[in-house]
């Protein structure tokens, strides 16, 4: 059996819920998996028992040919056994430690000079030259998130856990960051584990996704397969992205960026740059079906296509066309009537560029 | 003013202080990260000294280190004198008389430690003795200095304990304070109010220096 890092654990938390998990991340290759869901899902639960923080009441973590935790076995890896980087939501730099302080905090048992030369290697991999001697205080906040992944990464861990790493930080930031974020995961080729509850980030970062809700993992699979193909409702309504599909960036004019998903032009907003591969997200209700052969409107994408499938929810039906790649629309019943829309009708879905949400991804 | 006594005050709560710093730290950690549930009772044998007289908690430590003790008993054994009346025997008594004022303002530093930072330090391979010495202690540096000063400021003024367990031996246990109870006694009020207002000048600046360092926030906690 390939080595892969196994988990089946129970906890209950008293009056709350009890989160029940069973997940495996092959670790031959590399690969993000991202622990995706609302607050109070349990992921951080999840993501503090891989680190040995939090014990799980029953069931066992097995690191390769390592046990990490057996309660049955009466097994406890200490977290400092587990030989982890570990980065907890709001970064928890020592305060009292400058910034090269906290990158060696973890690297005393190597000898002075292999020490130096590691945290220089640090400070250019994450662009901290010139920061050495501050403290934690006097960085802003992607600074600090630098310092804090630095650190976790300084001891060459056998995986890395990163709580929320992007949430801390204000919007623009973020987006910028996680684009970052993601060539530093690639580059280092550590099996990760992170945290998040913003679908943007999941999308950039993982290269596997496990939807999590009330301490269940409900679903796991690859972003756009999580994203467009949800097991259940239940998932559906987490994600809350209808429609994800792999386009490439052909132009860029100010920001106003055209994509061609498999031929299909569509304008988005974002700021990557031609030839840059991105998902391209749409939200059912940002999409307007209209007849073919309306007039013009303010919204930048019309695209006709065929409708390959109705869902009736409630008042709402989820519209899916064909349009050189299924596109997902939710209109009222007495919309679906009056454009005597069936299986297989006409029909032109107009898009605002500003509800085409480009997510930057690896090719 | 008597200086023989003066000395003798300063040595012992200088002592007392160091001691407690060296005792109180493990005592401190126990009570603050223990998850043992009857651990109050404890807390409550430290917190003792606060509320109960000085004579009696001296009384007890006169019989308990008396030559009818097994600790008496061993102490003059090995030493080759008893434990009351002598410098040591009011050192030790010292130490628990003024094991509350340094072992609470300690736990209540180490309480304040964010437990992240600290979890953050065993998941970087550093063992809980090591980040005690490397995060706790110099994130918490304010509230063990304030122990220590408050351990000793408190020693500088017992009475009822050095009473009860050092007796009044000139260069032995003779204190300040016993020193102003007997210039009081024979009438010596002009050598009474010297040697009074030297303590009260020594407290009052004592705590001046713990006031003003809590008041001061150099960088002990995390910026959010």
């Amino acid at each position: 059996m390939a080595a892969a890092l196994t988990v089946d654990c129970r906890k209950t938390f008293p009056g709350r819920f009890t989160t029940a998990v069973q997940l495996a991340l092959p670790l031959d290759q590399p690969r993000v998996l991202i622990l995706f869901g609302p607050s109070g899902s349990g992921k951080t639960t999840l993501l503090r028992c891989l680190a040995g923080l939090e014990w799980p009441d029953e069931g066992r973590i097995q690191f390769g040919s390592t046990t990490w935790i057996d309660v049955a076995a009466n097994i406890r890896l200490s977290p400092q056994a587990r030989w982890i980087g570990y980065m907890p939501q709001d970064y928890a730099l020592f305060p009292t430690h400058t910034v090269t302080g906290n990158i060696e905090y973890g690297l005393s048992d190597l000898p002075t000079a292999a020490r130096q030369e590691r945290v220089r290697e640090l400070l250019a991999l994450l662009q901290l030259q010139g920061l050495e001697q501050a403290k934690p205080a006097q960085l802003s906040g992607g600074q600090q998130q630098r310092v804090a992944l630095a650190r976790a990464i300084a001891r060459r861990p056998q995986l890395l856990l990163l709580d929320e790493p992007l949430s801390a930080l204000d919007a623009p930031t973020r987006s910028r960051l996680s684009g970052e974020l993601r060539a530093l995961l690639t580059q280092l080729h550590i099996p990760s584990v992170v945290v998040t509850h913003d679908w943007a980030e999941a999308l950039t970062l993982g290269d596997t996704i496990a939807v999590m809700n009330a301490g269940q993992v409900l679903q796991v699979g690859s972003p756009q397969e999580v994203f467009s193909r949800p097991d259940n409702a239940e998932v559906a309504q987490i994600v809350g992205i209808e429609t994800v599909v792999q386009g490439l960036v052909v132009a860029n004019d100010n920001g106003l960026a055209t994509v061609s998903v498999n031929g299909t032009m569509l304008k988005g907003l974002g700021a990557d740059v031609s030839g840059s591969a991105v998902y391209v997200c749409i939200r059912a209700e940002d999409v307007l079906l209209e007849q073919a052969g309306s007039g013009i409107t303010s919204a930048r994408n019309h695209l006709s296509g065929l409708v390959t499938e109705m869902l009736p929810q409630g008042v709402l039906v989820t519209v899916t066309v064909d349009c050189g790649f299924p596109l997902r629309a939710m209109i009222t019943r007495g919309a679906r009537e009056d454009l005597g829309l069936e299986r297989g009708s006409t029909v032109v879905a107009a898009i605002k560029a500003g509800a085409v949400h480009l997510v930057p991804r690896s090719q | 003013m008597n200086w023989i006594a003066i000395a003798v005050t300063f040595k012992l709560a200088l002592l007392t202080a160091a001691v407690l710093l060296v005792v109180g730290l493990p005592i401190a950690y126990w009570l603050t990260f223990s998850k043992w549930r009857w651990k109050f009772i404890v807390e409550s044998v430290v917190a003792l000294p606060l509320v109960l007289p000085p004579t009696v908690l001296g009384f007890y430590i006169l019989v308990a280190i008396g030559p009818h003790s097994p600790v008496g008993r061993l102490y003059s054994d090995v030493v080759g004198h008893p434990l009351p009346f002598t410098f040591e025997g009011l050192l030790l008594a010292s130490i628990l008389y003024s094991l509350p004022f340094a072992v609470q303002p300690f736990a209540a530093a180490f309480e304040q430690v964010d437990r992240r930072l600290i979890e953050a330090s065993w998941t970087l391979g550093v063992s809980k003795l090591k980040t005690f010495f490397r995060l706790i202690i110099p994130l918490s540096a304010a509230g063990l200095i304030t122990g220590a000063v408050l351990s000793f400021a408190h020693t500088l003024g017992e009475f009822g304990v050095v009473l009860m367990v050092g007796g009044n031996i000139e260069g032995e246990t003779r204190t300040v304070s016993i020193d102003i109870y007997d210039e009081v006694q024979v009438l010596n009020y002009a050598g009474a109010a010297k040697t009074a207002l030297l303590l009260l000048a020594v407290s009052y600046g004592v705590l001046l220096l713990v006031y003003a360092m809590n008041r001061k926030v150099w960088a002990v906690w995390p910026q959010r």
